[in-house]
């Protein structure tokens, strides 16, 4: 049996681990969009507009680009691109609009999520202007067309010959959580 | 201390450190928690006993599958394991008592309040948790009922008490053996706790933190879990996992070094492959942190994070199949009887084989995608939890309890408890396989007319299973009040520093370490 000092040196060291993988579990987080960000993983494409630093479009190719609009559960909004489908060269910045109405009988806030499939495509899929970069705020009633600015990179791989950019638009008016009132409107 | 007794009334419970009266409080709310979480699972079986809707709302259904699995998994099986722990490790190792008693005492005083904590969310308005014991984010977040705040709470009470339990173990072993009590000398249950309480300080602070993101979605406006703030709920999934895969070897490994206590008393031989048991315990330790998105393959992963994940969860395979080796060479040519002890050890080796092989199946990735979600999964899950843990428990109890109370309990009893509860778990949860493999899904309270049959079966067996319970705590009862008394070594040369006591095992032992060879 060992003193009283080696068993309290080792409770010690315990409690540290213990509040070392409390800490891991929230690094976890950054961590997680770390990896996605570096491999590309789950689609996530860039948050802040991208600066284009030359314009040299790659005439050659033309790569699909097909748009998908979806509501999260509970939105009533009308959400929808105005174009579905476009054929655009690598390198070429492209404006397309979406449209967004609020049917509702309030003032409602929204934010649109970007994800892109195929996931290997997103990080070449560079947006210079985003409504997704912002939240919208729409009265009762009003509509809005959103702009949304991209250019598609000209090193995307060969293979990669359609990309789908895909939005869900989710109520955020009560910062997220469920409101009353989109439940009636479902 | 010489013969200083235990203090008399419920001060006495309230107050102590003694080790041994820890260990059974930890036993005895284990086994309450046990029949409780057992009535869920009846509730359950009940409503499905036939298609259609009976007895229950849905609403309440999915209480119930939540409750029985945050019951079973946080207030029976692990406490149990605690139990034995504090009783057993400190009279395996030769050390008078856990390194820090009061402590001890804390550790497990807080969990009663947890579990009232968690039971009375049932009682509110809204119900309880009703987003299964995963509680994947946004249904446990954005979808959840009020009483999910009362359900941290109560994981967070948990978990400190694990964490606490874990250093007291782990200090208990590291310093307070016995001299010349080498590490690998130490029995292969002590060892296995030893690591069992290590993932459990690497993991149980990732649980606090997930359930504490979830509060703050939920309360204070962030965004971990929730799209539209920038958050993920897949993220969830992975840092749940990271938590929960842990967890499931946290509930076996313990089991691991019962076994391989038992096996050798009743086939008189020593066991086979001592050193290669402490390593693949460790090795299964060491794999359990990467292997947590075998549980997500449907959540839309690249191929090569399938693939890794696959193989690595396959690798899994190996050291279990080692100790599943090492337990059968142990027996072959053995000079085997079969008391209780024996066949509960015996039916957890082949039942847990199973188990291990419909988790191979599941840990194909291409194949997962039919089986994910379904009754496949949920027998799986319980063909290595009931007869893993459960029975191993129960060998246990029934092997050291005539050393903890002085008296043999019946035999006769003893065996009729094993058959009735061996055909009762059967008949419950091997037709799950079918039904599951046809595809019906789990957590639901109706399901497609064809299932009808099967379903019926499993909800016969879960009522078999559940009164045998009731039968085991008649028969553990009448143990404790009279009987033959036990010898102090109770069985036939049995190995280990415990036999070297007597029968009862007095309020303190080891106040001098003994002597190992």
């Amino acid at each position: 049996m060992k003193s009283s000092a080696a068993t309290k040196s080792i409770v010690a060291r315990l409690l540290l681990v213990t509040v070392g993988m409390f800490g891991f579990g929230f690094a976890l987080v950054p961590l997680y969009d770390m990896f996605c960000d570096i491999t590309g993983l789950n689609g996530k494409t860039n948050a802040e507009a991208f600066i284009p630093l030359a314009d040299l479009i790659d005439t050659s190719r033309e790569v699909t680009v097909q748009f998908v609009a979806t509501n999260n559960d509970y939105m009533p909004w009308e959400f929808k691109p105005q174009v579905f489908k476009m054929k655009v060269h690598p390198g070429e910045e492209i404006e397309t609009t979406f449209y967004a109405k609020n049917p509702s009988s309030k003032a409602m806030m929204a934010q649109a999520i970007p994800s892109v499939s195929p996931s290997r495509a997103a990080s070449y899929f560079l947006k210079t202007e985003c409504f997704c970069f912002n939240q919208q705020q729409l009265a009762a009633g009003e509509a809005i067309d959103m702009p949304l600015k991209f250019i598609v990179d000209r090193d995307l791989p060969s293979n990669v010959n359609t990309i789908t950019l895909s939005y869900t638009l989710f109520d955020i008016t009560n910062g997220g959580a469920i409101s009353g009132d989109s439940l009636v409107i479902r | 201390m010489g013969d200083h007794g235990p203090a008399q009334g419920f001060g006495r419970w309230l107050f102590t450190t003694n080790h041994k009266d820890i260990g059974s409080m930890y036993l005895w709310f284990s086994f309450a928690m046990f029949l409780m979480g057992g009535v869920f699972a009846l509730v359950i079986r009940a409503e499905l006993f036939q298609p259609g809707l009976q007895l229950v709302e849905p609403e309440f259904f999915n209480q119930m599958t939540t409750m029985h699995g945050l019951v079973m998994v946080f207030g029976a099986v692990m406490p149990a394991f605690v139990g034995l722990a504090n009783w057993l490790i400190p009279m395996m190792v030769g050390a008078p008592d856990m390194a820090l008693p009061r402590m001890n005492n804390w550790s497990f005083w807080i969990l009663p309040f947890a579990f009232a904590l968690l039971t009375s969310t049932l009682f509110m308005e809204g119900g309880g948790p009703n987003f299964g014991w995963t509680f994947y984010a946004p249904l446990s977040t954005t979808y959840a009922p009020p009483s999910v705040t009362y359900f941290i709470f109560a994981v967070h009470i948990m978990g400190a008490s694990s964490i606490m339990g874990s250093i007291n173990i782990i200090a208990t072993i590291l310093n307070m053996r016995a001299p010349g009590m080498t590490l690998m000398k130490m029995p292969l249950f002590v060892w296995t706790w030893l690591i069992t309480a290590y993932l459990l300080i690497a993991v149980m602070p990732v649980l606090a933190g997930c359930v504490t993101m979830m509060l703050m979605d939920i309360h204070f406006g962030t965004s971990f879990f929730n799209a539209a703030g920038g958050g993920d709920p897949v993220l969830f999934q992975h840092v749940f996992w990271f938590f929960g895969h842990p967890e499931v070897y946290i509930m076996i490994l313990p089991a691991f070094g019962i076994v391989s206590a038992i096996i050798p008393t009743f086939a008189r031989k020593p066991l086979f492959g001592y050193a290669s048991m402490v390593y693949a315990t460790a090795s299964i330790a060491f794999l359990s942190f990467i292997v947590w998105a075998h549980h997500m393959f449907t959540v839309g992963m690249p191929i090569a994070g399938e693939l890794f994940f696959m193989y690595a969860t396959m690798l899994i395979a190996v050291p279990t199949g080692v100790k599943v080796f090492n337990w059968i060479t142990t027996m072959f040519r053995g000079s085997m009887s079969f008391e209780t002890p024996m066949l509960f050890s015996i039916a957890f080796v082949i039942l847990f084989t199973i188990g291990g092989f419909s988790g191979l199946m599941l840990a194909i990735a291409p194949a997962d995608f039919q089986y994910h979600d379904t009754y496949f999964v949920v027998a799986h899950f319980h063909y290595v939890l009931v007869p893993g843990a459960i029975f191993s428990i129960f060998a246990a109890v029934y092997y050291w309890l005539p050393k903890w109370c002085g008296n043999m309990y019946d035999e006769r009893l003893g065996k009729a408890h094993f058959w009735l509860s061996f055909v009762g778990l059967n008949v419950t949860f091997f037709p799950m396989h079918f039904v599951g493999l046809a595809g019906m899904p789990r957590r639901i309270p109706d399901y497609a007319l064809q299932f009808a049959d099967f379903n019926q079966i499993a909800s016969m067996g879960a009522f078999l299973f559940g009164f045998s319970q009731v039968f085991f705590l008649f028969i553990v009862i009448k143990t404790i009040r009279g009987g033959k008394q036990a010898t102090d070594e109770v069985w036939e040369n049995p190995e280990g520093l415990e036999w070297t006591i007597p029968s009862p095992a007095p309020y303190h032992t080891f106040s001098t370490p003994p002597a190992v060879k």
